[in-house]
C-alpha cells in the first residue's frame, strides 16, 4: 500500500479553466517566439530531428542554437507524459502514487543547502534579578557535511508526515569531490531513510553510478523500474527560455533510462520573468512545456512531474523572495496549470526569507504551506527545515514544521456529515438537553483515542511560558535515537565492492567493527 | 465474584470512567459488563463494607485515574467520567454511611451567581468534588443572592463555591458574601470563588476563604481545608 497523503477535497483555484486556457496558448506562442536559446548539442539535435525549427545562432561566441517548438509537438509531449507517476520507496509502503488529476498532496523536503544551522541553549541570567535564569537557543550556521545528510535523512524517517526525501544539504567535506558527490549524497540518504529519494545531479558521469546504487537496492534493473526509489529533479531551462548545457544533458541520460524527473523551472518575478502574473505564468509554463516536450522526444512514457519554483524578487536587494505573497500566487496557477494538462505537480511552499527560527518564520511558512496544499499539488516540496530561501537548513526547523503539517492534515481530512451521522448527533442532543448539566462531555471519550480530535501543539508551554524551542529540541534528539533501518548487509557489501568512491566511514556495518 | 474480585473489578472500572454496564470504557475489553453502579450495589450485596468499597477501590481508583491525567495520558473528559461514576457510588452508599455514622468528606454548595449563567465551570466543580467524595449540591446558574444564602442558612454546608465568567456579575460574589454576614452565617462556611474574571486579589478584596483557578484546584483546596479540620480535632 503506498502512503496515503492528504486528499485536499475541494481544491483552492486562484484562475478559471478560460485563463488556464489563454496561459497554456500565450505559453504555445512562446515557444515559436521568442523560442528558447539552447546551449546543447544533444537537445538542438532531437528537436531538429522531430521537425522543430533549429537554427544556429554564433553571435554570443558560444555555440548555441535557436529553437521554436512548433504546437504539434508539445500536444504529443503532453499525450504520451504518463498521467500517472509512481515514485517508488525502499519501504514499498512509502511509495507514493500520483495522479495528474487527483489534488492528493505528498510532503516533501528539500531543497539543497550549503549551510547546516546548528542548535545550542545556552542560560542567560537576569542583570537586575541574578535568581532568574533562562536559556536561550542560539544558532550557529556552518558548511554541511555527509554526516548532516545522514543526520537529516534519519530525522525525516521518522516525521511522520513527510511523505518522501529531498536531500537537505550540500556536503562540503574535505574528502568530497565533484567526481564522488553524487554517489555519496545518493547513498547517504537512501542508507538513512526508506522513503522516496529525489535529488539532482552534479555530474552526469556519475549517473550511472547512481543508477548501479538504486538497482542494487531495489533489486535489479526490472525491480528498480516496478519500484523506483530514486527519481531526479533538473532546472534544465534557466529563465528566460534558455536550455543550460549541462543539466540539459543530464537531463536527456535521465530520460534514456526511463527514472522519474522533475522538469523544473525557477524564474524569478521582476528579473528573469515578468513581474506580472500573467507574464510569468505565460513564461514558466512555456519553460516546463519545453522541458516536458524533449523529455518525451527522448524518451516516450518516461515519467514527468510539472516542476514549478517561481518566486518574486525582493525590491530591497533583488534576491529572492520566497516569503513573498506573490510567490505562493505563481505556485498555485502552476498547480492549476499542472492539473490542467493532468501530469502530476511538483510545487513550492514553506521556503521563507528569514535566517533562523522564530515568529517570522513560522509565519511565512505556514502562510504558504496552507494556501498551496489547498490548491492540491501532488508532489509540494514544502521545504522542512529551509531558511534563509535556500541557503540554510536546520533540523529543529524541521521538527517544528512536522507539527504544522499535522494540523493541516488534519485540518484537510474529508468531513463526515451524511444521514447516519447525523442521526447519531441529534439523539446526543436530545439526551444531552434532557440532563440538568447539558453537558456533552461524556460523548468526547470514544473520540478522544481514535484520532478523531485533533491533539495538541505539541510544543506547547506551561502557563504562561514559550518552551516551543527547547520541546522541539527535546523532540528531535528523541528523533534521532531511534533506529533507521539501514540497507541490509549483504546490499551493503554489493554497493562498496561495485561503487567506486563511496567514503569508507558511510558502511555502516563496517564503522560498527 | 470472589470480594477481592469485585473491589478489583470495581477499581478497574473506576479507571475506566465506566459508570454503568451500558457505558464504554477506554478500551473493548471491559464492554457489556457491569460499571462502577452494578458493581457496587453487587459488593453490598456481599457484605463488604462501604468503608472498603470507598478506600480500596473507589478512592484507590481515583488515585490513579489522577496519576494517568498528571502523566497526560488522561484527559478532562476521562476525569470527569471517572469523577462522576465515584459520584453515582457514593449516593449508593450514602444511605449506608450516614446509619453507620462513618465521617465523610464535607457538605458543599455551588452556585453560578446572579446575572450570570454561564455553568461549565461550575458544572465540572461539582462532578470533581463529588467524584472526591464531597456532598454536592448545585444551587444552579444566574442564582440570586437570597436563594445561595437561605440555602446555608437550612442546609449549613462547610463550603460554599460561587462562580462567574463575567466582570459585571462578578461584584455579586461581594453581595452574597455580606448577604452572609448580616444573616451571621459568614463564619459557619468557608467560601470559595472561581471563573475567567476573578483572581487571589479579588478573593481577598471581598472577603472569600479561597480563590480556585480550576476545577482540581478546587478539590486541592476544599481537601486541605478538611485536613486542617482534622488536624484541629
Amino acid at each position: 500500500m503506498p502512503r496515503e497523503g492528504i486528499l485536499v477535497t475541494n481544491p483552492y483555484e486562484r484562475i478559471t479553466e478560460e485563463q488556464l486556457k489563454q496561459i497554456h496558448l500565450a505559453s504555445l506562442q512562446i515557444l515559436i517566439d521568442p523560442g528558447l536559446i539552447c546551449f546543447s548539442k544533444q537537445a538542438a539535435e532531437i528537436f531538429n530531428d522531430y521537425g522543430a525549427e533549429v537554427t544556429t545562432d554564433s553571435s554570443g561566441g558560444r555555440p548555441c542554437w535557436q529553437i521554436k517548438i512548433p504546437p504539434k509537438l508539445v500536444k504529443e509531449a503532453l499525450d504520451s507524459a504518463p498521467k500517472t507517476v509512481k515514485l517508488g520507496a525502499r519501504n514499498p509502503d512509502n511509495a507514493l502514487i500520483m495522479k495528474g488529476d487527483e489534488p492528493r498532496v505528498y510532503f516533501i523536503s528539500g531543497s539543497e543547502t550549503n549551510i547546516w544551522l546548528d542548535v545550542d541553549f545556552p542560560s542567560y541570567v537576569k542583570k537586575s534579578d541574578s535568581s532568574v535564569e533562562i536559556k536561550v537557543p542560539e544558532f550557529h550556521p556552518r558548511r554541511g557535511t555527509v554526516a548532516d545528510l545522514c543526520q537529516s535523512a534519519h530525522v525525516c524517517e521518522h516525521l511522520e508526515t513527510l511523505d518522501g526525501y529531498i536531500r537537505t544539504v550540500n556536503i562540503q567535506d574535505e574528502d568530497i569531490t565533484e567526481d564522488n558527490k553524487d554517489i555519496n549524497k545518493f547513498f547517504a540518504s537512501l542508507n538513512n531513510t526508506t522513503k522516496h529519494f529525489m535529488s539532482g545531479l552534479t555530474k552526469l558521469e556519475q549517473l550511472d553510478n547512481v543508477v548501479r546504487m538504486a538497482e542494487l537496492i531495489a533489486g535489479g534493473k526490472e525491480a528498480l523500474k516496478e519500484n523506483p526509489i530514486i527519481s531526479f529533479i533538473t532546472c534544465l531551462v534557466k529563465s528566460p527560455l534558455q536550455f543550460v548545457a549541462d543539466t540539459t544533458d543530464s537531463f536527456i541520460e535521465i530520460c534514456r533510462r526511463g527514472l522519474p524527473v522533475a522538469v523544473s523551472s525557477s524564474p524569478q518575478a521582476g528579473t528573469t520573468a515578468p513581474i506580472k502574473e500573467a507574464g510569468i505564468m505565460a513564461q514558466i509554463n512555456a519553460e516546463v512545456l519545453a522541458g516536458i516536450t524533449l523529455g518525451q522526444l527522448v524518451n516516450k512514457g518516461t515519467p514527468m512531474l510539472y516542476g514549478s519554483v517561481p518566486v518574486r524578487a525582493r525590491m530591497d536587494t533583488l534576491g529572492d523572495s520566497y516569503g513573498s505573497v506573490e510567490t505562493s500566487q505563481y505556485n498555485i496557477d502552476c498547480v492549476q496549470m499542472a492539473r490542467f494538462y493532468k501530469i502530476p505537480n511538483y510545487s513550492t511552499s514553506g521556503v521563507c526569507d528569514t535566517k533562523i527560527p522564530g515568529q517570522q518564520a513560522s509565519i511565512e511558512r505556514l502562510f504558504s504551506d496552507i494556501v498551496v496544499t489547498l490548491s492540491g499539488p501532488q508532489f509540494l516540496h514544502c521545504a522542512y527545515g529551509l531558511l534563509d530561501c535556500n541557503a540554510v537548513f536546520c533540523l529543529l526547523q524541521a521538527v517544528l514544521d512536522d507539527a504544522h503539517f499535522q494540523m493541516l492534515k488534519f485540518f484537510l481530512k474529508t468531513p463526515r456529515i451524511d444521514t447516519q451521522e447525523l442521526d447519531g448527533v441529534l439523539k446526543q442532543i436530545r439526551e444531552t438537553v434532557a440532563t440538568p448539566r447539558k453537558l456533552y462531555i461524556s460523548y468526547i471519550r470514544p473520540m478522544l483515542r481514535s484520532g478523531e480530535i485533533s491533539p495538541p501543539y505539541p510544543f506547547e508551554g506551561d502557563g504562561e511560558s514559550d518552551h516551543v524551542f527547547a520541546l522541539a529540541y527535546q523532540r528531535m534528539n528523541e528523533l534521532l535515537d531511534k533506529p533507521v533501518e539501514h540497507i541490509d548487509k549483504d546490499t551493503t557489501a554489493k554497493i562498496f565492492k561495485e561503487i567506486p568512491g563511496l567514503l569508507p566511514r558511510l558502511n555502516f556495518y563496517q564503522e560498527r567493527k | 465474584m470472589t470480594e477481592n474480585e469485585i473491589i478489583a473489578r470495581l477499581k478497574e472500572n473506576v479507571i475506566q470512567g465506566r459508570k454503568t454496564q451500558q457505558d464504554a470504557g477506554i478500551g473493548e475489553e471491559l464492554s457489556g459488563t457491569p460499571g462502577v453502579v452494578e458493581l457496587t450495589r453487587l459488593a453490598l450485596e456481599k457484605n463488604i463494607s462501604p468503608a472498603d468499597i470507598i478506600s480500596q477501590a473507589l478512592t484507590a481508583g481515583m488515585r490513579v485515574v489522577g496519576e494517568k491525567f498528571s502523566t497526560k495520558e488522561y484527559f478532562i473528559p476521562d476525569m470527569l467520567a471517572s469523577a462522576d461514576a465515584v459520584g453515582e457510588a457514593m449516593e449508593i452508599l450514602k444511605p449506608l454511611l450516614e446509619a453507620s455514622n462513618v465521617e465523610t468528606k464535607g457538605k458543599f454548595a455551588i452556585a453560578t451567581v446572579k446575572g450570570d449563567i454561564h455553568d461549565i465551570g461550575k458544572n465540572i466543580v461539582a462532578i470533581l468534588l463529588r467524584g472526591a467524595g464531597y456532598e454536592v449540591h448545585d444551587l444552579g446558574a444566574d442564582a440570586p443572592a437570597e436563594k445561595i444564602v437561605d440555602f446555608v442558612e437550612k442546609e449549613s454546608p462547610d463550603y460554599l463555591g460561587l462562580s462567574a465568567l463575567l466582570t459585571t456579575t462578578m461584584p455579586e460574589m461581594g453581595v452574597v458574601i455580606e448577604a452572609l454576614k448580616d444573616k451571621g452565617l459568614r463564619d459557619g462556611v468557608k467560601v470559595l470563588i472561581g471563573g475567567a474574571a476573578v483572581s487571589d486579589d479579588y478573593a481577598q478584596k471581598i472577603g472569600a476563604d479561597a480563590y480556585c483557578v480550576d476545577s482540581f484546584q478546587a478539590v486541592k483546596v476544599l481537601d486541605e481545608f478538611e485536613g486542617a479540620k482534622v488536624n484541629s480535632l
